[in-house]
């Protein structure tokens, strides 16, 4: 008897599911969301290229998302999608990779993209950990917690990477974790058809290398903590730093209009091209 | 195990896919009318699927379709029919 | 590759004259010749002209230039838009090409055509910023990680630096592959009258395109055809070690075996279709030295080599336009009936040390380092002693 086959399995590369992430890892659901985002706006994969990392969550558009793909060098995605979003405005140029990925190795070319304000989406799955080396402190891990590289404990206090990307200047930036799927998919909806760039900051459980180490063991166990540490934007501007020191902030942080990089690059180019012909006709 | 009961709403079907289920439970914890329950049959991948408890219960908001790292969760509601495929096999 | 109207437009104005420009200027030149679309570029001494041209030029020509962060960024930048089908390149030097090693690693492996310009400066770190030298050639060829073969070419004028940019974006097309021109400070900042063509007698080689279907990353050729994005075929590019189709496999070494042999061969086998050298051979057969340069060093070398021939020496000349891959037959031919080799070189003996593997008559590296480059009496100096 054929087993169920999920509506949205066109989107994906179906010949090799099931996908490798680990029971109740967050990538997976990460991977469900993203196919109901793109689908429910009606994006052709054909029309789309999607960038990744190195890292489990870079995994999530190599090989599983069907469309065009460019698995590229650690911490690099953001820079080789300038490349391909310069040449194919056209094309809905998408980068989902991991925390050490985009804001650790990557951080420089993340806050120049955000300045820049390229029409680019950048989904950073952020499990707080390295988790695909097995476990190594990121920028993202909360202080104390006991790594592969803090093995007595992590001294350094973490990023908040979406309020960096904000600063740096980016239209769009919402931070979600796994659990608010919903919400999550209606963001990356919004993230891949507004233009300018776009930034969620994904909290995602890792239960193999993350959770493990601070006693929660299951994907369900790190999804109970995400909903219970969640806190609304609205509210969490009423609360303390004290407060909000283990919460999430999830929500909209910022969503603005600016003109949008590529566009402008083009502009100029455009704008050359004609003074010349101009020139030369006279 | 039959999950098609006529639902006073509308004929709802939630199927689970055997071949991609890895037992991680999500579903069975986060569905907000327990709807779920872990199977106490391992399938033949070594896992405990989530069987379908209470399928009355079942609102069809999706929140396990959407939320289930493997895709493996298919629900068909007849209320919106989108572009649902009909099946009527569990995965065992 | 199509010359499209802004780009023919731009390119007959300045067809068919001569200018007195910068090394860098006539590279950059030859770039939008060769149909160069897109750069990515950092600044850097003695490379910034370059990326200051092309800022200035390319957008006229229908091309887009972007500063990126740093370096390695823009070697990113070039790869991606290499697979939307475009000709690209970025320019940089010593510590930048040191950052980019990484990336080129990556474009070895994803086979994306693209062109990087490495204007030589004395180094090891920041060195002698703004002097020339030619250290980096070892560096070209091993650079990044792994086994990997790669094309380098070395300019010896202003002239070559435009004329031989064309040959790298055809060399990167052909085979899909980085290529690096590796010039050196010394021609890059020299200024030297140059011709440019005629943009319609310049003949293009465009990359193969894969048919709907093919693989993209093997198969029956050595060279696979490409498909860019966009065309509707969901093409996976990744650096791990992949299948023919792109999809990762780093289990089976097999497909690692086929992949990066496949990747060797690409140049190793077309060894004698991309060597270009210049020889200048002693018409009575009856020379017992010779002297292979290559580069900037290459001016003053031939010039010690024509002046021990006004003094009636018999000298052997070679000039190694193509550093890599090394030319090895030639070499080897050039030395048969040679006792001795003198190879100035602008590095503690890069070059040397490979040319000793080919032949077997001795080897003698001139070096010159600091900044300066070899004067025709030194390496002059150099041939009379060998003799």
């Amino acid at each position: 008897m054929p087993e169920p086959r999920h509506r949205l399995m066109d989107y994906v590369r179906e010949e090799i599911m099931p996908h490798r992430f680990c029971a109740g890892c967050g990538c997976g659901t990460i991977l469900n969301v993203f196919t109901n985002a793109v689908a429910n706006i009606g994006l052709e994969p054909t029309r789309m290229v999607c960038v990744s990392g190195i890292g489990c969550s870079s995994w999530i558009p190599s090989p599983y998302f069907k469309a065009d793909t460019l698995h590229t060098t650690h911490g690099r995605p953001i820079a080789f999608a300038t490349g391909v979003k310069i040449m194919r405005p056209d094309l809905t140029v998408v980068v989902i990779a991991g925390d050490g990925d985009v804001a650790g190795i990557g951080g420089n070319h993340l806050i120049h993209a955000a300045r820049r304000n390229i029409d680019l989406s950048v989904f950073m799955v952020n499990n707080m950990i390295y988790g695909m080396t097995g476990g190594q402190v990121a920028p993202t891990t909360p202080e104390g917690v006991k790594t592969a590289t803090t093995p007595h404990r992590n001294v350094e206090p973490p990023f908040r990477v979406a309020d960096l990307v904000v600063a740096a200047g980016a239209s769009y930036v919402a931070r979600w974790t796994t659990y608010h799927v919903f919400q999550l998919m209606k963001s990356m909806q919004h993230a891949m058809t507004k233009k300018g760039f776009s930034f969620i900051e994904i909290v995602s459980q890792c239960p193999e290398y993350y959770g493990r180490r601070i006693g929660l063991r299951t994907g369900v166990d790190l999804l109970k903590r995400f909903k219970q540490q969640s806190v609304r934007v609205v509210k969490a501007q009423g609360m303390t730093e004290q407060e909000l020191q283990d919460k999430i902030i999830v929500g909209k942080l910022c969503d603005l209009d600016r003109p949008e990089f590529v566009t402008q690059l083009h502009e100029l180019t455009n704008e050359q091209v004609e003074l010349l012909r101009k020139e030369t006709t006279n | 195990m039959s999950l098609t009961k006529r639902h006073k709403k509308g004929v709802e079907l939630i199927e689970i896919n055997g071949n991609l289920c890895k037992g991680c439970d999500i579903c069975i914890e986060f569905c907000p009318t327990d709807v779920f329950r872990k199977s106490d049959r391992l399938n033949r991948k070594g896992y405990y699927l989530p069987v379908v408890a209470k399928v009355e219960e079942c609102t069809g908001c999706r929140l396990c379709e959407l939320l289930c790292p493997e895709l493996a969760i298919v629900i068909t509601d007849e209320r919106k029919p989108g572009n649902v495929k009909v099946n009527t096999t569990h995965g065992d | 590759m199509v010359i499209n109207e802004s780009r023919r437009q731009y390119l007959d104005r300045l067809g068919g004259k001569t200018y007195f420009i910068l090394g860098d200027e006539a590279c950059a030149y030859g770039a939008i010749y060769a149909g160069c679309g897109f750069f990515a570029g950092y600044p850097i001494t003695p490379t910034s002209e370059v990326a200051e041209l092309m800022a200035m030029e390319l957008p006229k020509a229908g091309g887009v230039c972007i500063q990126m962060e740093d370096e390695l960024a823009s070697m990113a930048a070039i790869i991606g838009a290499s697979w939307t089908g475009a000709r690209t390149m970025t320019a940089t030097s010593g510590p930048g090409f040191s950052l980019i090693q990484e990336n080129i690693g990556y474009a070895v492996m994803t086979e994306t055509p693209c062109v990087i310009v490495n204007v030589q400066r004395s180094g090891p770190s920041t060195g002698q910023a703004t002097k020339p030298a030619q250290g980096d050639v070892m560096q070209a060829r091993w650079g990044t990680h792994g086994d990997h073969d790669i094309i380098a070419l070395s300019p010896n004028s202003a002239q070559e630096c435009f004329d031989l940019m064309l040959d790298c974006f055809d060399l990167a097309d052909v085979y899909r592959t980085p290529v690096i021109m590796l010039m050196d400070g010394e021609v890059g900042h020299l200024r030297e009258s140059i011709t440019m063509p005629e943009a319609s007698s310049i003949k293009h080689t465009s990359r193969k395109k894969a048919r709907p279907g093919e693989d993209v990353f093997g198969g029956q050729e050595l060279v696979p055809g490409m498909i860019h994005y966009g065309e509707g075929w969901n093409v996976h590019v990744t650096g791990s070690t992949h299948l023919p189709n792109g999809m990762r496999d780093v289990s089976t070494p097999r497909v690692h075996d086929d992949l990066i042999r496949r990747i060797y061969r690409k140049i190793d086998e077309n060894r004698e279709k991309i060597v270009r050298i210049e020889t200048d051979i002693d018409d009575n057969g009856r020379a017992r030295v010779g002297v292979i340069s290559y580069g900037a060093t290459a001016r003053p070398a031939y010039g010690a080599v024509r002046l021990a021939r006004a003094q009636s020496k018999n000298v052997d000349f070679l000039r190694l336009i193509t550093i890599w891959p090394f030319a090895r037959k030639q070499v080897a031919q050039f030395a048969e009936d040679l006792d001795i080799i003198l190879v100035p070189e602008m590095n503690l003996g890069q070059m040397s040390r490979e040319i000793e593997r080919f032949v077997d008559c001795e080897v003698v590296s001139v070096s010159k380092i600091g900044g300066v480059s070899h004067s025709v009496d030194e390496i002059h100096k150099a041939i009379m002693e060998a003799i």
